[in-house]
């Protein structure tokens, strides 16, 4: 189990590494230049060119890389070009609110897609199960701007249950976490409704009818355990999904998180803040993979941590 | 031993299918007494398992419907039951055990929670003292260290070992009958007549009726008190044991009987001059690599196959016998090269070691293989013709109406129209996609065909058609055969030489009368008296008991004791 966990986390650091390469790539690629948006329209080309030497922009890819390399291993995550502060503190300050909307998001996408695949599976061909699979396709379909929007129109402007935007009390993280875990709750559905009829149609479940169980516990005991294996593998997936929805959530809601962090930084190039963004939402996938492979031979006994 | 616990009368059941309701049970009755074993004996899509789940009030709904008939239980009537009467029914007065053990537990639950489940529901003991009532229930079914097994999931146990725990299930409540459906189809032979010999001391202990479904007249002949015969749903024959195989009355009885391959009956194998080998094996070995750490370093290898040499020759067949896990398998994809190996292989006088994939497609030519499974083994959505002719077009052998004409004539061949051709294996019995995959195998004229258990998931009237086909074959064009089996019986039909596999070695190899008659290795022993003999009169022998079989994975560098050959008579080789 610790040899198991040592080559994880071993490999977890490889595939992050990787990451900050690609990352810098592409950002070196990008054709627009940081150093104008940072001097203005009206500054003369001197002075974009006295930023870029003052930021390094400069100097060969290669050695800007292993500047922000050596840099990261110190723990310093570079300094925004436009905020006058330190990345690592405009992303601890904002990183607990896009958790516990995470969080939020995951506890509702699964309460909500379990519960609708379990129903949709028992009542199989059944109305019940056609109007539970038709949600389920709009809540994929739908973009989550139009959702977020339509949720704060009906239940913050015209219902006024809860708040129009903001952050701090239980009320304020209900809308965002729906609209961010409608998508989710719509694939969970689908694949908790298949995952289901998969196992009501193996033999255990015969073997239980046989034993004269009781129908619900036979549902709750035989069959949703089995049922709920694939789905464990999905969330640590899913985190990488929220990853891109929290920029848009976040905006619809004035959320402070690192979505809206993002999505400033990207505006303006502040190349600094967009590599730790992109660093932190990377570790977050990265972990949240080796959690569902960590929790999964906890549920199913046949696996074993190799 | 007085009584009848169960009536069943006149059943019939449905099946909604797309072109409308089929019958697939009609009119069946039978009764079952105390303490008797009935066997209900027939081919696949007699109705045999409909029967089983129809008294046990589990047809799969909502396609399959009784449409008439009763199915009494003593004094109760089980057939429009409310499903919570049913419930208290099922495992307390009414149990079945499944055909596959495999999947029959639940894989998340330790085999003491699927005890103790089954006790509590039914209030057949409190929660305090269902521990110790598990324990009881396993060691009735001889489960070897029961109180470890009760910590254990099914995934550690063995097929033989979780059909136990089937049992101890299917008996916890003392049920007054026992239905087992093919309890032992899908384990090894010497595992099934233990289990077979378990539920005969149960029912002589317990007083339990057990309905026994089976395909397998062997079982039949050594379970039953009283057989019923069925056929497309209809009893064709019902008779005490001795009297259907001393003098069965109706045809499909005698058909059926006259089909079973029994042990020790088979013509002599015509002599056969020493041909010119079309195989020759040198201490062929197969190893896989078990990885782990944190490095994923191999950290064990599985000795599959273990420094195995054999021949054989133009028009022979050698079989390869064995129980599951002997690497009887593992050697026939090791000759075409589908799993890694070391050795000697030399095909046609060709050695094949060491070759790439593009050497080794013209040796691929000569060595072709038809698996187990029929349908598993063709493409569902290409015709049988493209499937026939694809190895010739791979093979840029022909093409155009030379192409259809050969593979017309392979049709033929085989004994299937060619107008089929433009047909999908799923408009094919089992047997005709068998012919199908032989077709598709001879497409290329091979020299040896490599037979997996080719015929092992056919009913026993196809599967003597089949064997026919494949010795027809072998008789016109001097094809030789290595034909892996499980099954001793069909063994001595088809091979001129058996070669017996333990633990991925060989123990014993001789001409078939000699392997067969005069085993001389225990486990050759143990694995003929094994095998169920469709003669009710047949003293059953002493059974050789089991023992622990060993495991083929060894640490890295280390590897099982080589065993050797020794040579008692002409031909007649036994591990020492």
């Amino acid at each position: 189990m610790q040899a198991y966990l040592v080559r994880r986390l071993f490999e977890s650091a490889l595939i992050l590494l990787g990451i900050t390469l690609v990352t810098f790539i592409l950002l070196y690629l990008v054709p627009a230049d940081p150093a104008r948006q940072i001097a203005g329209r009206s500054a003369t080309a001197e002075t974009v060119q006295n930023i870029r030497d003052q930021l390094g922009l400069n100097d060969p890819f290669f050695v800007q890389y292993w500047r922000y390399l050596t840099a990261l291993f110190q723990g310093d995550m570079g300094r925004s070009y436009l905020q006058r502060a330190e990345v690592s503190e405009l992303i601890a300050a904002r990183l607990p609110a896009s958790l516990l909307l995470m969080v939020a998001a995951i506890v509702t996408e699964l309460i909500f897609g379990l519960t609708i695949g379990i129903i949709a599976a028992l009542r199989r061909n059944r109305p019940a199960d056609h109007g539970l699979m038709i949600f389920s396709f709009v809540s994929i379909s739908a973009p989550q701007f139009v959702i977020g929007i339509l949720l704060l129109y009906i239940f913050a402007v015209k219902l006024g249950w809860f708040p129009i935007g903001g952050y701090g009390t239980f009320a304020h993280v209900v809308l965002p976490a729906i609209t961010l875990g409608f998508l989710g709750a719509g694939w969970y559905s689908r694949m908790m409704r298949s995952s289901m009829i998969d196992v009501l149609g193996q033999d255990f479940v015969r073997t239980a009818q046989a034993k004269g169980l009781a129908k619900g516990r036979i549902i709750l005991r035989h069959v949703i355990p089995n049922a709920v294996l694939p789905i464990i593998a999905m969330i640590g997936i899913d985190i990488g999904l929220f990853m891109s929805g929290i920029v848009v959530v976040e905006s619809v809601y004035g959320w402070p998180g690192i979505g809206q962090l993002a999505w400033q930084a990207i505006q303006r190039v502040d190349i600094p803040v967009i590599m730790g963004v992109t660093m932190v939402s990377a570790t977050a996938i990265v972990l949240g993979n080796l959690l569902a492979d960590l929790v999964a031979p906890m549920i199913d006994p046949r696996i074993k941590t190799k | 031993m007085t009584g009848t616990v169960l009536t069943v009368r006149d059943l019939s059941v449905q099946v909604a299918t797309p072109s409308g309701a089929k019958t697939v049970l009609d009119g069946l009755g039978f009764d079952l007494r105390a303490g008797e074993t009935l066997c209900l004996a027939g081919e696949s899509g007699s109705g045999k398992s409909m029967t089983a789940l129809a008294i046990m009030g589990l047809l799969p709904k909502p396609m399959c419907r009784i449409t008439g008939g009763s199915v009494r239980l003593g004094e109760t009537e089980l057939v429009g039951l409310s499903d919570a009467a049913y419930r208290k029914i099922r495992t307390a007065r009414v149990a079945m055990i499944f055909q596959e053990p495999m999947t029959s537990l639940n894989p998340l639950m330790t085999v003491q929670q699927q005890l103790t489940e089954t006790l509590l529901e039914h209030e057949a003991c409190t929660r305090a003292e269902a521990p110790a009532r598990a324990l009881q229930l396993l060691q009735d079914v001889q489960l070897t260290e029961p109180e470890r097994r009760l910590k254990q999931y099914p995934h550690e146990l063995s097929g033989g070992m979780r059909q136990r725990v089937m049992i101890a299930i299917a008996l916890a409540c003392d049920p007054e009958v026992l239905i087992a459906d093919e309890p032992t189809t899908a384990l090894d032979v010497t595992v099934q007549a233990e289990i077979l010999d378990l539920i005969r001391k149960l029912q002589r202990d317990h007083g339990t009726a057990v309905l026994m479904i089976t395909h397998d007249m062997g079982v039949v002949a050594e379970m039953a008190d009283r057989v019923v015969i069925l056929r497309h749903g209809q009893e064709v024959e019902s008779a005490p044991v001795h009297e259907i195989f001393a003098t069965p009355r109706s045809d499909y009885a005698k058909e059926l009987l006259a089909a079973v391959p029994r042990l020790g009956t088979a013509p002599p194998r015509p002599e056969k001059p020493g041909g010119v080998p079309v195989l020759e094996v040198e201490d062929l070995s197969v190893r896989f690599d078990v990885r782990g750490g944190v490095l994923n370093r191999v950290k064990a290898r599985v000795h599959a196959v273990e420094g195995v040499s054999f021949r054989i020759d133009a028009g022979e067949t050698l079989a390869l016998v064995g129980e599951s896990g002997c690497g009887k398998s593992t050697i026939g994809k090791a000759l075409l090269g589908l799993v890694p190996w070391d050795g000697s292989v030399r095909v046609m006088g060709r050695q094949t070691r060491g070759m790439g994939p593009a050497s080794m497609k013209p040796v691929r030519r000569d060595i072709q293989m038809v698996f187990q499974d029929p349908g598993a083994s063709l493409d569902s959505r290409m015709t049988v013709g493209d499937q026939v002719a694809e190895p010739l077009l791979i093979h840029g052998l022909a093409s155009g109406s030379e192409l259809k004409d050969r593979v017309e004539h392979l049709f033929r061949r085989v004994g299937l129209s060619p107008d089929m051709m433009a047909r999908y294996p799923h408009e094919f019995s089992g047997g005709q996609r068998q012919r199908v995959n032989i077709a598709r195998a001879l497409s290329l004229s091979p020299k040896l065909i490599v037979a997996d258990e080719s015929v092992s998931a056919l009913d026993v009237s196809v599967q003597a058609q089949v064997l026919d086909l494949l010795q027809e074959i072998q008789d016109e064009d001097g094809l030789a055969f290595l034909f892996i089996s499980h099954d001793m019986a069909v063994v001595e039909q088809v091979a001129d030489r058996i070669m017996v596999m333990r633990l991925g070695q060989v123990v014993e190899e001789g001409a078939r009368d000699a392997v067969l008659k005069d085993p001389r290795h225990r486990y050759t022993r143990r694995l003929l008296s094994a095998v169920p003999v469709p003669d009710p009169h047949r003293e059953r022998p002493e059974r050789i008991e089991t023992e622990t079989l060993g495991s083929p994975i060894w640490p890295v560098g280390e590897g099982p004791e080589r065993l050797k050959l020794e040579e008692i008579a002409r031909h007649h080789r036994v591990a020492v």
